[in-house]
């Protein structure tokens, strides 16, 4: 039957915007037309459909009219979708039986150069929309119950704080450090922006809470060498290489990442780097000044002129990485104000492309201007030019600040101002873990906006630099970000997951494997089911991304809400022709045949045709043999007239009414 | 105001996460394309079926764009490979038909994209209009 299991009580609302789409968009006429569509109980157009009191009438008409679905036509799904799922379940409606159209953001602000037109689409949209909650399931969310255990991956500044309070917050922390010990890149530094304090005693100070928190347990030398499961119940297998090795399985209801970063190497050669003592690296250079007292020296000279060229390997059209690490900016000014604090009178000139010390962090640009350092700008097809001469260092260089200035320096030592990159065993982790990577390498969260701190993956978080440059607020914050993020699924007794899921026809399905071998998260397995091999679906692994439907040969997967059904009823929908204040049209079509139409209303259409192949019959003639209402003949004749599938051939005798012929036999 | 002449039928597959944002911008900022592109948005592209491809030209659509993430999809690194199967086998099928395979195109487009996205849809136009 084609309307088993199908929607017959259907809300529809068509929502003005205040005049943002009621503009361009002919909503009343709209939501009339659609009162005539299947299924359709209700159809009203109101004025702001988000507004509270309208959600308090959608939520009575649901009750009065005993709707099984309804659509709202209104602005982009990304905007209150959540907003009418949520009107759906105060109502004690599915959440899964309401689909939003979007008739603003696709619709009247993208056509409002042609209202007539946009008009039309809008119809064919909230058809679309309406034949596709008519099937759409009621779906219940996924419940599973999560160990209150989480793995941080990187003991570094970011996970050593998000240990610390996701511990506070009740949960057992295993945080797992490559390293011989926690602290991460930031225990080498010395002096950090704005509080002074050194590196080494911040890290020191947060592993000496780690220790004094019996619910933290740090493994150090310890990699991650498996990790299997999902939300709520992923194991976590760990190698610790101390005296002897040992592998441990850790139970985990979430992973936090917290891998950070690697500073990028330059090629041998890159501006001289690597053929002489007095070219550096930006963390090298540093490290000197940390480690130096009294002078500078290079060579036993004491270094009196210190050139530093920004953005090397980094912010490069071709080659290279194309983003800005945003954080070597500011660290080059620290560094130049360090030096001066710590050797006196030693000049900084600043090779720089552009300088991007953001925020609070210009007050040191401002600094290192203020304490006598030469800025000269570079454009990036013509960079400085270094050669060495004798153990001496030359440059030369386009200053872009004056007027095009070619300058010769001869700099004591160079420092190549290097970005962040990713962990050389970022791989490693990313298909460990399944999580994706960007264009830059760096791993990759959900929505930069709106989930910045998730993964695709339910239940792995990001944390910290792994996740693309970051300086070390920015990296406790997303990392607390993260920690609270977790806290918030493991507090709960059950965790309710999203149910837009993959799902197998066991019937259809003869187990080939194909579907399992696309899934990046290996949410597809071998079953057996009554004696038959089939594939099954881990709903708390899966992405409901859908990879796996079109591979399938018997065609035995859908994703919940993309079924063929659901999908293949809206494009009949948006191609169902509509009628608009007397004037025929559909989109792009001038002229249009009986046969597009057939697909809409073959039933009825089909009846009149039979009816009037034996001889020309009048609207009250035809609804008497077929048994139907004049109203409902009325409107079909007349679209049909307008569609010229038939015609008028005359009136009857009273001179009443018209008489109807076919204009097209239908086969 | 000129009135549309006959436009093609478009049948736009967007991602929910990243073009179809992009799409919304192009709305947005009053950027105008034919009112006859209707967009479905997924997950993911690489969910499309090629069956739901051939409907769509079965039901009088003159063509299907698919505004892929590429490489940007959250889901999976071989994102342009599986939809560039898809596309592929959908082309198959429309060749039984004798649907031109011109009739479907991919783009990687961003979430901003919305220039790029018009610029497609009137480039797209045009073409099927010369089929």
């Amino acid at each position: 039957m084609e309307n088993e299991g199908k929607k017959q009580r259907i809300g529809v609302y068509i929502c003005h915007c205040g005049g943002n789409i009621s503009d361009y968009v002919d909503v009343e006429q709209l939501s009339d037309i659609m009162k005539r569509e299947e299924g359709v109980v209700i159809s009203r157009d109101v004025m702001f459909t988000c507004a509270d009191s309208n959600q308090k009438e959608m939520i009575r008409d649901i009750h009065e009219h005993h709707l099984d679905g309804f659509v709202v036509a209104s602005c982009s799904p990304k905007l209150h979708l959540h907003t009418f799922r949520n009107v759906a379940q105060r109502a004690g409606l599915n959440p899964y039986n309401y689909v939003q159209v979007n008739v603003r953001e696709q619709c009247s602000w993208a056509h409002s150069d042609h209202p007539d037109q946009a008009s039309v689409k809008a119809a064919g949209l909230i058809r679309a929309g309406i034949r596709r909650v008519s099937y759409s399931e009621a779906l219940e969310p996924l419940r599973i119950t999560a160990v209150k255990s989480v793995v941080i991956i990187g003991a570094g500044v970011a996970g050593m704080r998000a240990a610390i309070e996701l511990a506070r917050m009740g949960n057992e922390v295993f945080l797992v450090e490559k390293e011989a010990e926690g602290g991460g890149q930031v225990a080498a530094w010395d002096t950090l922006y704005p509080t002074g304090t050194s590196g080494k005693d911040l890290t020191q100070l947060m592993l000496k809470q780690i220790r004094e928190i019996p619910a933290i347990k740090l493994f150090t030398n310890a990699t991650v060498e498996h990790v299997s499961g999902s939300l709520g119940n992923f194991m976590v297998e760990v190698k610790i290489r101390h005296e002897k090795e040992e592998s441990l399985k850790l139970p985990a209801g979430a992973i936090l990442v917290t891998t950070g970063f690697d500073s990028n190497l330059p090629a041998e050669g890159t501006f001289g780097y690597g053929l002489s003592d007095r070219v550096l690296t930006l963390p090298e250079f540093r490290k000197r000044i940390d480690e130096a007292s009294g002078n500078l020296m290079v060579n036993g000279k004491k270094i009196r002129i210190v050139a530093f060229i920004y953005c090397v390997g980094m912010r490069q059209e071709k080659g290279g990485n194309k983003y800005c690490s945003r954080t070597c900016c500011t660290t080059t000014m620290h560094a130049s104000l360090e030096l001066h604090r710590k050797f006196g009178n030693v000049k900084a000139i600043h090779l720089y492309r552009d300088i991007r010390t953001y925020g609070k962090q210009e007050v040191l640009y401002n600094q290192a201007s203020q304490q006598g350092d030469l800025f000269m700008m570079f454009k990036e097809n013509d960079p400085p030019v270094v050669s060495l001469q004798d153990s001496r260092l030359k440059i030369e260089v386009t200053d872009h600040l004056t007027d095009r200035t070619r300058f010769e320096l001869e700099p004591d030592l160079l420092v190549l101002v290097t970005g962040m990159v990713p962990r050389s065993d970022s791989d490693r982790i990313a298909q460990l873990l399944k999580i994706p990577v960007g264009n830059d390498k760096f791993f990759n969260e959900i929505h930069p906006k709106l989930r910045p701190v998730e993964t695709v993956i339910n239940g792995i978080m990001l944390g910290g630099s792994c996740q693309g440059p970051k300086n070390i607020t920015e990296s406790i914050q997303s990392s607390l970000s993260a920690a609270a993020k977790i806290n918030a699924i493991l507090c709960k007794e059950s965790l309710e997951l999203e149910p837009i899921v993959a799902r197998i026809n066991e019937e259809a399905c003869t187990w080939c494997g194909i579907c399992a071998g696309v899934c990046d998260y290996d949410a597809i397995f071998q079953m057996e089911t009554d004696g038959k091999v089939i594939a099954g679906v881990n709903g708390a692994a899966c992405t409901g991304c859908g990879i796996c439907a079109p591979v399938c040969p018997a065609d035995a997967i859908e994703v919940a809400q993309y079924t063929n059904h659901e999908i293949e009823s809206m494009i009949d929908g948006f191609m169902a022709p509509v009628i608009l204040e007397e004037k025929l049209a559909e989109p792009g079509s001038e002229e249009e045949t009986g046969e597009g139409l057939m697909k809409e209303y073959p039933g009825i259409w089909k009846e009149i045709l039979k009816q009037l192949d034996k001889e020309p019959l009048t609207i009250p003639q035809i609804a008497k043999q077929l048994q139907q209402e004049s109203e409902l003949i009325t409107y079909h004749v007349m679209t049909m007239n307008k569609y010229r599938i038939l015609e008028p051939a005359g009136t009857d005798e009273d001179l009443t009414f018209y008489l109807y012929t076919p204009k097209t036999r239908l086969s | 105001m000129e009135p549309i002449k006959k436009s093609p039928k478009i049948l736009v597959f967007s991602t929910d996460k990243i073009s179809d944002p992009g799409i919304d911008q192009a709305g947005l900022r009053k950027l105008h394309y034919s009112p006859s592109v209707y967009v479905i948005s997924m997950p993911c592209s690489s969910g499309i079926k090629p069956r739901w491809i051939l409907h769509a030209f079965e039901q009088g659509f003159d063509g299907v764009f698919i505004a892929a993430d590429g490489h940007e999809c959250s889901y999976s690194a071989k994102c342009p490979e599986h939809t560039n199967t898809i596309i592929k086998e959908a082309q198959r099928l429309m060749e039984e038909k004798q649907i031109s395979p011109k009739r479907i195109r991919m783009a990687a487009l961003c979430s901003v994209c919305a220039e790029p996205f018009v610029s497609h849809m009137n480039n797209f136009s045009k073409i099927l209009a010369e089929i």
